[in-house]
């Protein structure tokens, strides 16, 4: 029921957009189902633009759910992937069998590293994790900015990337001609492994109440800072992921155009999710779908896939606002004031 | 003193919305949707200032798309309750793609240069928009402390309840502040795009939103250590321009980096302070 209500609110809020920008509406719509969902190319992409947004969304919903308004996906998305291509670049000659569990694993560590810079910033310093976050994005755009110049330019540094990955360590290709690849499974796992985590530990318990009333968790003497502290670095840690899987599987280089803004667009797809995991993973593929439709829109019309904000946007502002008339609707007979 | 006059233009976008933000937040609201504001303020002040060929206007129109995102975010963080943070990203997400989308269908993804007609400067470099800033952040700051309406305005963001008991209206005031917060921030990108750079690019503000949000929480939420704040990360962002010609012994990305990284260091040397407004960012609903 949510799935369909939610499914031809998205194409209505998709063709409103398209009419407010005075497109045609049934062709653009056609083309976005078209590269979408064709099943030679358009399904594979959906799913390969789905996989880092899912696992950045998933980042997203632990530390909200916690309470820590982790903003700054995009920049452990990119010291992620920064991180992978350090550790590539100090594999050498090691078997191909090490290099895609080193670099994910690479990634995960740099992208908790860069979240928990905020984190510590926030529980010693008091410093807003809201401005943290953000400014750590900057930084972390420049950070690779300088290191596919400098440190990690590729051998001939002739031009702004760092060396491509050798075939045998990138993540295999699954449908020839695309770039999906087995990176969409660990996205896979991670809504899993994450749910039970949130759902089912005792530490996923601690973390949903310190989000619910940090009040509460504090009289209940539980570990707050810690909980907060954790929550933050798993969602650092799971956006790194994002950047090393995007990294081993798509690009196998790192420049400057190297994210497309995953980090931040990830945001909607948590909160259009519920923050529920589970949830979280069905809203990646609708925006993974988004995504894929409206890069084949760039045939018609310039606009391309910066239509993706605007629908985020949109959705979230009507999803908030449904929410508060339900409870409008719903408060006079629950509490009388 | 061209330099003083340099540093000054530069930190003016910054100052303008982090001035317009503490007045916000010292009535509780925090407008995470700041950048976005600005960003639309860029948009809309070139694209009015271009064909109508007059800068004013196109300023002026710059602080109406502010207000216009003002108003959009008002209606769900102040009407609706709902969660700012929240609100304010959503806010910022649409100021993204709708200038982005809107400035390609006009002038497709060539990025080739538009030049529109920019505000007039005084000898010196100096022009309106600096002068009428600093007496605006001025009149903000005096308005704050010594009036009637900055006392209940304050007392909004300190303990909301209270304001309501001595006859205020909550939502009205936190309304007054949280537009006057996002004109300004309409100006800020207004005067980036018209007083500085002469034309737009797709995400031009480059964070200066969320550095202006920085800037009021280092300024400790006065209005004039705020003003002095951005004029030390406005100096920073002069630097990445003049210095770096000079001095290539920092790669330029450091440069770039700078106003970001100072920011940063200078929140966590601050440290926590008790000066937040203690009802920052908290939901008030109003009793019917």
């Amino acid at each position: 029921m949510r799935f369909v209500l939610s499914s031809i609110g998205m194409v209505l809020i998709l063709a409103l957009t398209f009419a407010a920008f005075g497109l045609d509406v049934g062709k653009s719509l056609a083309l976005v189902a078209q590269g979408a969902f064709d099943p030679a190319y358009g399904w594979p992409t959906t799913l390969t633009r789905a996989t880092p947004l899912c696992l950045t969304a998933l980042g997203v919903a632990v530390a909200w759910r916690a309470g820590t308004y982790n903003i700054g996906g995009e920049g452990q998305y990119l010291v992620g992937a920064l991180a992978a291509a350090a550790c590539a670049a100090g594999l050498g000659g090691a078997s191909p069998a090490l290099w895609a569990p080193v670099l994910l694993l690479g990634g995960v560590a740099g992208g908790a590293a860069w979240a928990s810079l905020a984190t510590w910033a926030w529980l010693k310093r008091g410093v807003q994790l809201v401005v943290s976050t953000i400014l750590l994005n900057f930084i972390a755009v420049e950070l690779v900015a300088f290191t596919v110049r400098g440190p990690l330019q590729e051998p001939t540094h002739a031009r702004p990337m760092t060396a491509a990955l050798p075939n045998s360590a990138m993540l295999l290709q699954l449908v020839r001609g695309t770039s999906l690849h087995t990176g969409v499974f660990v996205a896979l796992v991670a809504v899993v492994a994450v749910w039970v985590f949130v759902a089912y530990t005792r530490q996923g318990l601690v973390l949903r109440i310190v989000g619910a009333n940090p009040r509460l968790a504090r009289t209940e003497r539980l570990p707050v800072s810690k909980s907060q502290f954790l929550a933050m670095a798993i969602s650092g840690g799971l956006c790194g992921l994002a950047g090393a899987v995007e990294f081993s599987g798509v690009t196998g280089r790192l420049s400057d155009g190297f994210s497309q803004n995953w980090g931040f667009l990830a945001i909607p797809v948590a909160l259009l999710g519920g923050l529920e995991p589970l949830w979280v993973g069905v809203s990646a593929l609708y925006f993974g779908a988004l995504f894929a439709g409206t890069e084949n829109l760039t045939r018609y019309t310039p606009i391309g896939n910066t239509v993706v904000p605007v629908v985020q946007a949109t959705a979230v502002l009507a999803f908030l606002g449904l929410g508060k008339l339900m409870q409008r609707i719903r408060r006079p007979v629950e509490e009388p004031a | 003193m061209t330099e003083v006059v340099d540093i000054l233009r530069f930190a003016a976008p910054i100052g303008l919305a982090a001035t317009g933000e503490t007045i916000g937040q010292k009535a509780g609201v925090l407008n995470v949707g700041l950048e976005g504001m600005m960003l639309a303020g860029s948009y809309a002040a070139v694209i009015a200032s271009g064909a109508s060929g007059n800068p004013w206007l196109g300023f002026g129109a710059g602080m109406v798309a502010g207000a216009a995102l003002g108003l959009v975010q008002a209606l769900f963080t102040l009407k609706l309750a709902a969660d700012q943070v929240v609100a304010g990203t959503a806010v910022n997400l649409l100021a993204m793609g709708l200038t982005s989308a809107l400035f390609r269908l006009q002038f497709g993804t060539s990025g080739k240069l538009l030049s529109v007609p920019t505000l007039p400067k005084f000898a010196g470099g100096l022009d309106l928009v600096l002068i009428g800033g600093l007496l605006a952040a001025a009149a903000g700051a005096w308005v704050l402390a010594k009036t009637k309406f900055g006392l209940a305005l304050r007392a909004c963001g300190e303990y909301p309840s209270a304001a309501q008991a001595a006859g205020f209206s909550v939502t009205k005031i936190r309304l007054i502040a949280a537009l006057a917060g996002a004109i300004a921030a309409g100006a800020a990108g207004a005067y980036l795009s018209l007083g500085i750079s002469g034309s737009f690019a797709e995400n031009m503000t480059a964070g200066r939103g969320f550095i202006a949000l920085a800037m009021v929480t280092f300024g400790r939420w006065r209005p004039v250590w705020v003003a002095v704040a951005t004029l030390f990360v406005g100096a920073a962002d002069w630097a990445q321009f003049s210095v770096w010609a000079q001095n290539p012994a920092l790669p330029p990305q450091a440069w770039r980096a700078l106003p970001y990284v100072l920011a940063l260091v200078v929140l966590v040397c601050a440290g926590r302070g008790v000066a937040a407004p203690a009802a920052l960012a908290a939901p008030f609903q109003e009793e019917a």
